[in-house]
């Protein structure tokens, strides 16, 4: 059974009313079809706007690090491990939070139904069942939610929370599934041919930051394209530049992304950045054995050093 | 079409560090072309924007004042990537200025009035600039009492120390030089902050306008003092800082409210501000 | 009377051609999931089937990157450190199949690069050198209000000609002695006079579909510190990350930032887009940040868009409607919602 909206709104209003946190942090209902506007609610009034369904797919968990004052949070799994790391690194206390654990079903992606729509544009969108109908001017069209799943919640293995207060539904049945087949793909592609496909991928991308924004991993109060003593990248959408931006962005996160989905959801212009972050997902998976956030007792690997970390790129 | 970004070529002439921490060096900087200069005409109050060819531009009050011909000053922290390089240079090099920008104390207002004149810190050059341009004496006549309070957090920190000395023994102008503190037991000057200093000479704000030009807390302290002695927000000017790039009003980054920190101001009164969002 | 003419649209194509053999012509064209205005290879290239592009069509006459200047940086060189202007193309173009909302919000962009007293001479020329061929609107997006900000669906500000989709045809209404003369040079166009009355009659429906946001005017109404100091900021902006989707797909957003790319002994100063959601825009070298919280910057760019410019300029706000911002925000923050909050000052709830 998925939580539905008036699961988050009780527990919110509940919460408010206990005064057992100063705010909570849901989403409301969006202005578009199949978006929702992240929410923070601090009156019980405020909580009756809450939400959930599956256009929920932004990492909440983006909005904590630093924040002052208790908060409680809605967190599907991927956005679970994200409060983990958070712990970890320090961007926020545990005694901060109530976490409003979600177990999740994935999350509908937009650009799925558009594709499949053909430019006719969504005007109404309704989800019931495992159907998801969408209506617009002179249509009328059903889906099955499977098919419109975003592409990191087809091949999510952790849609339980790992941690939580309070738990807002029946626990799902988590899938075995190889999380590597498209990265696969690109491995077996010749290093040419390989460039070439990046240097596609990349080219749409206007440096507007959406997809580090998004992420909550990526928190630095500075981040490393701001610098200027040394400037490491310039500014301009120039290949060079723009590849460097996302492969440092990826090695900056490698070893604490969930694979919320986030950034890819967030970029306006639609690139698949979640190739290279998951690249190097996996490459933590078998160099380290370790998955962001699934347990506070582990650090992630490139945050520590062990004289037995394996290293073999030397000799 | 003439293009408002591009800068006239100069050299710098001669590099002066000001503070004992090194922090502030003044640059002399001459034209490459004659007819630059005659383009270049400013008025005290308005800043330039100095170029360095590969490191970027950076906006700069004008420290010189017109009626000193051939060369302009400016005086510059060291705080980033374009000055620390322009620190780094010596006389002889090229670099570039585009300009003058920005609005300029309002002269014409200040006919015939006496003029209080508060600086703090590093914030004296366009000071500066409007001292010298007053006490010339093609200008002089043209205002009342000049009173001067200027104060650093100590002696080796005061900028265009030879010339507040010269400015301190005239009798057209009334210098009252400052620290915060002093461990000099030769310091002729006064000791204090620059509130209490200004509340302590307390000019007479009949017939006056106060130009006031400081760090964020000098100024949050003084403006009160201002006030007491009788100063009404009309016969406050401030010069703010922004952070800028084209310094034409276009770039958009020193949007203030509906003006433009580089091209309505930097030089707003008191009463405008008021009607200002507080975003500086 | 109005000057229009018509052509069939099997003759389009060749319209096309011919406008190519003398412009260097721009037009929306598919580009995997969306379109883009680029300049065309071949006339079939052109896709006036469209909605809207997914990026404004700024970036023709405002590049997200303009190299303005460039310098030898060579130690032996006697003009080292001199800044130089770089080479530039403003051959005539011609921009087809432009939405009006864009094309008005190039006229409200034209009050901030072409003033009387400073004038951005890569702007200035381009726009003087650019025919503007719009076309209307008949299946204007749910994410559309342009009719709340003072444009429409037919709305001819900025344009030089507007074209009509006529069913077999196009109409072409000329609006300036630019667009005659660029007309002039496709031919297969014959006058008419009484084919506008269908169309008239189109111009209403595509108005009609439009839904309205909110009323500009009452903002402008407001005194600036009372909007500035509303506690509803504090909401509008929990969602917002601060990335600059919406200031870069936005053709009334021109904010930028100049830097200086040096590469061995040569170096180049750029224009490049910049953005107020950007913490770093408002920097000072001293470390102050006068916009260092979210909030701020978030009130900024709608204060901005729909309050100061209005103040500044004594017209409409600085948003035709267009709606991509909507579409593009990762987190949904409408600003149809934020300017009724800002009309309203208090009503919190969703639409």
């Amino acid at each position: 059974m998925q939580p539905c909206s008036e699961s988050i709104r009780e527990a919110a209003k509940r919460l408010l009313l206990e005064k057992r946190v100063d705010a909570v942090i849901g989403f409301r209902k969006g202005t578009v079809p199949f978006m929702n506007e992240p929410f923070l609610a601090r009156t019980p009034e405020q909580a009756g706007q809450l939400v959930w369904d599956g256009n929920c797919a932004i990492n909440l968990a983006n909005y904590l690090p630093k924040r002052t004052g208790s908060v409680a949070i809605a967190a599907k799994g991927c956005d679970s491990r994200s409060i983990v790391i958070h712990l970890l690194e320090n961007q926020i206390r545990r005694e901060q939070l109530y976490v409003l654990g979600i177990p999740c079903q994935g999350m509908t992606d937009k650009r799925r139904i558009a594709d499949r729509l053909n430019g006719r544009q969504v005007l109404q969108a309704e989800e019931t069942g495992g159907k998801v109908r969408v209506s617009g001017r002179d249509f009328e069209q059903s889906f099955e939610r499977a098919d419109l799943l975003q592409e990191n919640c087809a091949i999510c293995t952790h849609k339980n929370p790992v941690l939580y207060d309070e738990l807002l539904g029946q626990p799902v049945e988590e899938q075995q599934i190889d999380r590597y087949v498209e990265i696969g793909k690109i491995e077996s592609m010749p290093p040419e041919q390989r460039r070439l496909y990046f240097d596609e991928l990349v080219q749409p991308c206007i440096r507007c930051y959406a997809c580090r924004n998004a992420c909550p991993a990526c928190y630095c109060p500075t981040c490393f394209v701001d610098e200027s003593k040394p400037q490491w990248l310039g500014k301009t959408t120039d290949p060079t530049d723009t590849r460097t931006f996302h492969f440092l962005r990826a090695f900056h996160v490698a070893g604490r992304c969930t694979d919320c989905g986030s950034c890819e959801r967030a970029c306006p212009v639609g690139i698949k950045v979640r190739l290279f972050t998951m690249k190097l997902e996996k490459q933590v998976k078998e160099l380290y054995g370790y998955e962001a956030g699934v347990t506070q007792d582990e650090r992630p690997p490139l945050d520590a050093f062990r004289p037995d970390d394996p290293e073999p790129f030397l000799g | 079409m003439n293009n408002p970004y591009l800068p006239y070529p100069v050299r710098i002439d001669s590099v002066i560090t000001e503070t004992e921490d090194r922090n502030l060096k003044t640059f002399k900087l001459v034209f490459l072309n004659a007819e630059d200069e005659k383009k270049f005409a400013y008025t005290p109050g308005q800043f330039g924007i100095l170029s360095v060819a590969g490191l970027g531009e950076i906006p700069i009050g004008i420290a010189t004042s017109p009626t000193e011909q051939g060369f302009i000053k400016f005086t510059v922290n060291k705080v980033g990537k374009v000055t620390s390089h322009l620190h780094n240079m010596k006389a002889g090099e090229i670099m570039g200025v585009r300009g003058p920008m920005g609005n300029w104390y309002p002269w014409d207002l200040l006919e015939g009035k006496n003029v209080v004149i508060i600086g703090g810190g590093f914030a004296f050059t366009t000071l500066r600039s409007s001292i010298v341009y007053m006490i010339d004496p093609k200008n002089r006549s043209r205002f009342g009492k000049i009173d001067v309070v200027y104060g650093a957090r100590s002696e080796g920190l005061l900028l265009y120390k030879d010339e507040l000395a010269e400015w301190e023994k005239r009798s057209d102008i009334n210098m009252h030089i400052t620290v915060d503190s002093s461990s000099d037991p030769n310091w002729k000057y006064n000791v204090g902050f620059v509130p209490a200093v200004t509340r302590q000479k307390a000019p007479s704000a009949e017939n006056a306008y106060a130009m006031i030009c400081g760090p964020p807390i000098m100024i949050k302290f003084t403006l009160p003092v201002l006030t007491e002695l009788g100063f009404p927000p009309e016969r406050i000017i401030s010069s703010l800082e922004m952070r800028m790039k084209c310094g034409i009003g276009i770039c958009g980054r020193c949007n203030i409210g509906t003006e433009y920190v580089c091209k309505d101001g930097p030089v707003f009164t008191l009463e405008q501000l008021a009607g200002l969002p507080v975003e500086y | 009377m109005p000057d229009i003419y018509y052509t069939a649209k099997e003759n389009f194509a060749g319209v096309i051609e011919r406008l190519m053999g003398r412009y260097r012509v721009y037009a929306p064209v598919k580009e995997d999931r969306c379109h883009g205005f680029a300049p065309l290879r071949s006339a079939a290239e052109a896709d006036l089937g469209f909605s809207n592009t997914r990026l404004s069509p700024k970036g023709l006459f405002h590049p997200q990157a303009e190299r303005m200047f460039e310098y030898s940086l060579a130690k032996d060189d006697p003009q080292a450190g001199i800044v130089k202007e770089a080479q530039k193309d403003f051959s005539p173009r011609v921009v087809l199949g432009v939405r009006p909302c864009d094309a008005k919000a190039f006229d409200l962009d034209d009050a901030n690069f072409n003033t009387e007293t400073i004038k951005d001479p890569w702007w200035v020329r381009r726009r003087e050198t650019t025919t503007m061929i719009g076309l209307a609107c008949d299946s204007p997006c749910s994410t559309c209000f342009c009719t709340s900000m003072g444009s429409g669906p037919y709305d001819t500000a900025g344009l030089d000609v507007l074209l009509v989709d006529a069913g077999e045809g196009y109409a072409a209404e000329v609006l300036s002695e630019k667009g005659k003369n660029t007309l002039e040079v496709t031919s297969g166009w014959s006058p008419v006079t009484s084919a506008i009355l269908p169309l008239t009659h189109k111009k209403k429906a595509a108005e009609q579909s439009i839904g309205i946001a909110f009323d500009p005017a009452a903002i402008a109404k407001k005194p600036m510190l009372e909007l500035y100091n509303s506690p509803t900021w504090e909401e509008v902006q929990f969602a917002c990350i601060n990335c600059g989707a919406c200031t870069f797909v936005c053709p009334t957003c021109w904010c930028f930032d100049i830097q200086d790319e040096v590469c061995g002994d040569k170096g180049e100063r750029l224009r490049l887009w910049d953005s107020c959601m950007f913490p770093l825009f408002t920097l000072h070298g001293s470390g102050h940040n006068p916009r260092s919280q979210k909030t701020q910057r978030v009130r900024q760019r709608f204060m901005h868009k729909l309050k100061y410019y209005q103040d500044k300029y004594n017209s409409g706000p600085a948003c035709v409607g267009c709606g991509r911002c909507v579409q593009a925000c990762p987190v949904n923050i409408d600003i149809r919602q934020v300017g009724r909050q800002m009309v309203s000052q208090g009503c919190s709830c969703p639409a």
